[in-house]
């Protein structure tokens, strides 16, 4: 079987003990939450920490706190703690779907929110053994020099694989990052940065503590994963969509954002533009949908054929917007996602 | 127990014993293995721990096709921890599961033909330990032409991959002619030709292969290894390491899931047994899921062109079928598959005549060979689609097109296959029956489409993989005093119940309990030889040696009872654990009590029984492969749904029924049915053994795609649709009270009937496995801008075929033999062992 390397193991109780350990260690150490991702990647060499500092332990970032004013979720509160609590509908509704979706239920019982969030990028170049990327010479996101998936590019195009992030982005969330110089709370959407390698702006000594929504009343969000199976599989493509409408069903606001279909989650700035004053009607869902579908830029490096994964983005814009101005698309959802929604 | 009919089982005919005396045959019962299995208490290869145990990891090529020019494995052995380092030069010997494709070695010597090809083995305490060093052993390549795909090995006949085959980088050709085909095709209303692609896939078994071997005190060998032919590894092993047979003990343990994927003796079976000889210590290797990819020996990817001729009303008046194979960088069974896909085209409709000829060549890429259905599931997705365009032109419904043209029972078909009992017909009507095909067929709205397909497997390969004139099983049975039965086979149980079987079969012949039984299977120094778990052929074969075997012992438990009772032995019953008079049944004794009398009277009890199969009349050369006792026969209908947008598809359910003989346990029965159609409708949507080769000009390379088990996109559970299983008896009376196989045969009609109802749903053929939404969207483009609607393969490339053995038909007056080649009664039998398939 594949084995661990070996790594030195810490579990501090605070967030400042926390704090100071990653400024001693700097990148030879990386914080381990639920370890669903970062231990198979471990198992595959695809990161060789010396140190892991597990989170689990700091009380503060287990906490949720729901509140009309706004919420706060602590970056170590699971997947299945935000899929299975009912508070997060409505506005939070795309977040509890996305969060839902996420891999199988054993894994959503490990994995954090905080950690979902900072995924590493994917690749079927990148995420394979030791063994195999040896077989390609290696690539430009770890230990080579050329990206097999566009051999003339010279910036690595490994794909954006979180689920909760588009929703958390459509949501308008930021984030709170605590070092040991202090800390600072960014947009979930200028914490992204389209690069593989380069995908977080969390320098190595930062702790992603908690994610902040602002009062979403009036809003109402939904989330489209697409995977080829009901359980299992990383988006290959997601939509996530916000609207607040007014009281005549014109929208006031929107935010409509485009998940695995580059190195970040997309925000379709001219597609939720578009909408704006406007009824959502099938004139209004076609326009964005194709807006949105224009950013989508699928390379061949997920599962399904890329040309597919763009088809389907205009497609799963338009079943977004049509479920948030009320029509009934269970069908079709459950149809992709193999999951009902309650 | 109680005495329960399933309700979905439909009887054609009546059991040969009296059906009230059934308490354990054909009653749905919990499995003997299954409390073992639901606690985690079944002891796989991997969960075998010996005290000084090392651990072996094997270093493999990472380049597709080399020489290797130097191996310095000096900086390995001196790493801390390191026991041993192997490499090539210690295990030269070649073998293979063929005779005639000798052609694996333990580690490559000379030249590596895969990624993941393994030329080296580093032993060491920890597994950790063993992996670090894999990157010490410093291997110079000399890199070759890399061979991607058969098109390229057509093309390139230098660099060999083989230095055997038949020419370049062909390693078989077949061509064989069973009557005038052409006369066939003029004698045709229609005539129909189709290419089809059908992509690799692996068997993906949830146990990864692990072995652990260890040097017995009296310096014999044992191995315990996940296999599903311990015999074949036996001979394997002896072969290599040089050992007498009888000095090397195999134990095939419990296997999680096989599929076929375990058929093969394997690289590192014979390392880690060679490993443990050298060392004194127990070794063990357990593969990751990325080598299982490498190990692979599963569906070898065809292209296929059928051309078949038919009158108005669908009688077929001839059939051409033609076959490029990628077979990877083995032989492996590939030369059995070659043939096999061609084999059994004649089983289920009548084709007066028929031509097959097949090529299999090798490629830069891990080794093709049996998985469930070998060889049989490409040509028969071929042969069910265009039947389906067949039965749209001739504008006759496809279920009663095939009702019309379905083969008798105990026919012999074009190419001398024997068959049995055959309820194509049954099967066919329970499934429109139970499915409302007629309410559905062509007429459920845009977007939603129902599809049929059937399809025939055998029950057991009628001949051995090498030539011998023995039994293919053997059963030896131990009565004890306490009124324990223990059943001793090499039989191996690989998830599929063989077990129950076994158990099922002697507890109903002496009237006790399944659970009152133990079983030592798997086990080459403890049962008589069974070939293996393959072939579908446990059931009928260790099961009639042990009903064999069973019967033997009864009649010598009751000639003592009735001695004892003074009743005619002819009028005793075995039932309930008793052994009794069955005109007064109050009068009898206890089945321990029994075996205690008889014991008294004649000494220790033991038994044993056999099985050959019947001889063949298929004698002309290839005719080794297709025959069985007899055949099982499948017919389903899928319902599917597709986005007409997307192409995205989805199937809410799937009726199948299937024809075999006597369902001895209906719930494992069913299991088998269900995990069949699980298995196909991976391989319908999603499944694919796919390579990638890096760009030319800058690379070599050719990786497979994901070997991960993430990546390599098999159904979960809420992928599966509702099943409806129908099962369909009439005792066929090659089998153990009339049982047939269930194993494979029930995956097949699966991807067929899927192609066939995605038409159905939204008019577009995709004549290609898997049936992707891409692929559908694509065609759904083709049939917008009015042209063929239609995903796959344009052409099928030239090849120099020989010329074909030409075999009459039986109603031509054919003995079975070729007219164009020297019989094979009169042919020389070499001594040494000979293929059959050759």
């Amino acid at each position: 079987m594949m084995r661990l390397p070996l790594f030195e193991f810490r579990a501090p109780r605070t967030l400042e003990e926390a704090a100071r350990i990653l400024d001693a260690e700097r990148a030879n150490a990386m914080p381990l939450a639920g370890g669903t991702d970062l231990l198979p990647n471990m198992k595959r060499r695809q990161q060789v920490p010396r140190m892991l500092m597990s989170l689990r332990h700091i009380e503060i970032l287990n906490r949720v706190a729901l509140h009309d004013s706004g919420s706060r979720l602590g970056a170590c509160v699971t997947l299945s703690e935000i899929a299975a609590d009912r508070r997060f509908r409505n506005g939070l509704t795309a977040l509890a779907q996305a969060a839902s979706l996420v891999a199988t239920p054993q894994i959503r019982n490990m994995a954090t929110l905080g950690g979902n969030i900072c995924l590493d990028t994917r690749c079927n170049y990148y995420d394979q053994s030791y063994e195999w990327r040896k077989s390609i010479n290696f690539c430009l996101k770890k230990d080579g020099t050329t990206c097999w998936v566009a051999p003339s590019s010279r910036k690595c195009v490994a794909v954006s694989s979180t689920d909760t992030g588009p929703a958390l982005m459509a949501l308008g969330a930021r984030v709170r990052l605590v070092s040991r110089s202090g800390e600072r709370e960014v947009l979930l959407s200028d914490l992204y940065n389209n690069d593989g390698i380069d995908f977080i702006k969390r320098r190595p000594d930062e702790i992603l503590a908690e994610v902040s929504l602002d009062n979403l009343h009036g809003w109402k969000s939904t989330y489209w994963k697409l995977r080829r199976r009901g359980s299992f599989d990383f988006p290959v493509l997601s939509v996530a969509a916000a609207v607040s409408l007014s009281g005549n069903n014109t929208v006031e606001d929107a935010r409509i954002v485009v998940g695995s279909a580059a190195c970040r989650p997309l925000a379709a700035m001219e597609a939720a533009k578009s909408l704006l004053g406007r009824p959502l009607n099938q004139q209004a869902i076609e326009e964005a949908a194709a807006l949105a579908a224009r950013i989508a830029k699928p390379l061949d490096n997920t599962d399904f054929d890329m040309t597919w994964r763009k088809r389907v983005t205009a497609e799963f814009v338009t079943y977004a917007l049509r479920e948030l101005r009320g029509d009934d698309v269970r069908a079709e959802r459950e149809s992709f996602t193999r999951c009902a929604f309650e | 127990m109680p005495n329960e009919r399933d309700p979905r089982v439909t009887r054609v005919g009546s059991l040969k014993a009296n059906e009230n005396d059934l308490r354990v045959i054909g009653v749905p019962r919990r499995r003997v293995d299954a409390r073992a299995k639901v606690t985690g208490q079944t002891r796989f290869a991997d969960d075998i721990f010996l005290p000084r145990m090392a651990f072996c990891k094997l270093l493999r090529s990472p380049h597709p096709h080399a020489r290797i020019r130097r191996i310095d494995t000096s900086r390995a052995v001196a790493h801390p921890g390191v026991y041993l380092v192997l490499t090539g030069k210690d295990v030269p010997i070649q073998y293979g599961i063929l005779p005639v494709s000798q052609d694996e070695q333990a580690l490559c010597v000379d030249h590596v033909r895969h990624v993941g090809d393994p030329v080296a083995a580093v032993i060491a305490r920890e597994e950790l330990t063993a992996f670090e060093a894999l990157d010490l052993i410093d291997v110079d390549y000399e890199i070759l032409t890399t061979i991607s795909n058969p098109e390229e090995a057509l093309a390139t006949s230098a660099p060999r991959i083989h230095e055997y085959g038949e020419e370049g980088n062909i390693h078989k050709l077949v061509a064989l002619e069973f009557g005038n085909v052409e006369e066939g095709f003029a004698e045709a209303d229609e005539i129909f030709e189709d290419t089809f692609f059908f992509q690799g896939n692996t068997h993906l078994p949830i146990e990864q292969h692990a072995s652990v071997a260890i040097k017995d005190p009296d310096g014999k060998l044992t191995i315990w290894s996940s296999t599903q032919t311990p015999h074949y590894l036996h001979r394997a092993l002896a072969k290599v390491l040089e050992m007498p047979a009888a000095h090397i003990r195999v134990i095939a343990t419990p296997n999680g899931g096989g599929f076929g994927g375990k058929s093969d003796p394997f690289n590192h079976e014979i390392v880690v047994a060679k490993a443990a000889l050298m060392l004194d210590r127990p070794v063990k290797i357990c593969l990751t899921r990325e080598e299982v990819f490498y190990c692979h020996r599963g569906r070898h990817p065809i292209l296929m062109k059928f051309k078949t001729g038919v009158k108005k009303d669908g009688a077929i008046t001839g059939m051409h079928l033609q076959t490029l194979i990628d077979g990877g960088a083995y032989g492996s069974y590939g030369v059995a598959s070659t043939f096999y896909a061609g084999a059994l085209q004649t089983t289920t409709y009548h084709v007066p005549r028929y031509r097959y000829q097949g090529c299999r060549t090798f490629t830069n890429k891990p080794p093709c060979g049996p998985k469930r259905g070998h060889g049989t599931p490409q040509p028969r997705f071929g042969q069910e689609v265009q039947l389906d365009k067949i039965a749209e032109r001739l504008k006759i419904d496809p279920a009663n097109l095939r009702l019309h043209i379905v083969e008798s029972p105990n026919a012999v078909t074009a190419n001398f296959f024997r068959l049995g009992t055959v309820n194509l017909s049954e099967c066919i009507r329970r499934v429109v029956e139970v499915s409302g095909w007629k309410d559905k067929f062509r007429k459920l709205p845009e977007g939603r489409g129902v599809g049929l397909a059937c399809s025939a497997y055998l029950t057991g390969a009628g001949l051995p993989i090498y030539w011998n004139k023995m039994p293919h099983s053997g059963v030896q049975l131990k009565f004890d005093r306490c009124g324990g039965v223990s059943i001793f086979c090499g039989a191996t149980e690989i998830g599929q119940g063989s077990d129950d079987v076994l158990a099922g079969i002697v507890a109903q012949v002496l009237g006790i309990d399944p659970f009152d039984i133990r079983l030592f299977t798997g086990d080459t120094d403890l049962g008589p030889v069974d070939l293996g778990s393959y072939s579908s052929r446990v059931t009928l074969m260790a099961g009639n040696a042990a009903l064999q075997a069973a019967e033997r012992g009864k009649a010598i438990i009751a000639e003592g009872v009735a001695e004892k009772l003074e009743v005619p032995k002819e009028r005793l019953s075995f039932a309930d654990k008793r052994v009794f008079d069955s005109v007064a049944p109050e009068k009898g004794v206890s089945f321990e009590e029994a075996v205690c009398i008889a014991e008294a009277r004649f000494g220790t009890i033991g038994t044993v029984g056999s099985y050959t199969p019947p001889k063949s009349p298929a004698l002309y050369k290839g005719g080794g492969v297709g025959p069985s006792p007899t055949y099982s026969y499948s017919a389903a209908v899928v319902e599917v749904e597709v986005n007409p947008v997307t192409g995205w598809v989805t199937v809410p359910r799937i009726w199948i029924a299937h024809d075999i003989g006597c369902a001895l346990n209906p719930t494992l029965a069913r299991g088998q049915v269900e995990g069949s159609v699980y298995m196909g409708l991976g391989e319908a949507l999603m499944e694919e053994q796919e390579f990638r080769r890096l760009p030319k000009k800058l690379s070599h390379a050719l990786v497979h795609k994901f070997p991960s088990i993430l990546e390599y996109k098999s159904p979960t559970s809420l992928d599966m649709p509702e099943v409806i299983t129908e099962l369909i008896e009439e005792p066929d009376p090659q089998g153990p009270f009339g049982a047939k196989e269930v194993g494979q045969g029930p995956l097949l009609p699966i991807m067929p009937a899927v192609a066939n109802a995605v038409y159905d749903a939204v008019g577009v053929r995709i004549d290609e496995i898997p049936i992707t939404p891409e692929k559908i969207m694509k065609a759904l483009a083709e049939k917008k801008a009015g042209r063929e609607p239609r995903f796959g393969p344009s052409h099928f490339p030239r090849i120099n075929w020989p010329e074909a053995l030409r075999v009459p038909p039986p109603w031509e007056g054919g003995d079975g033999n070729a007219v164009n080649d020297v019989p094979r009664r009169t042919r020389r039998v070499s001594k040494k062992e000979k293929v059959l398939t050759s």
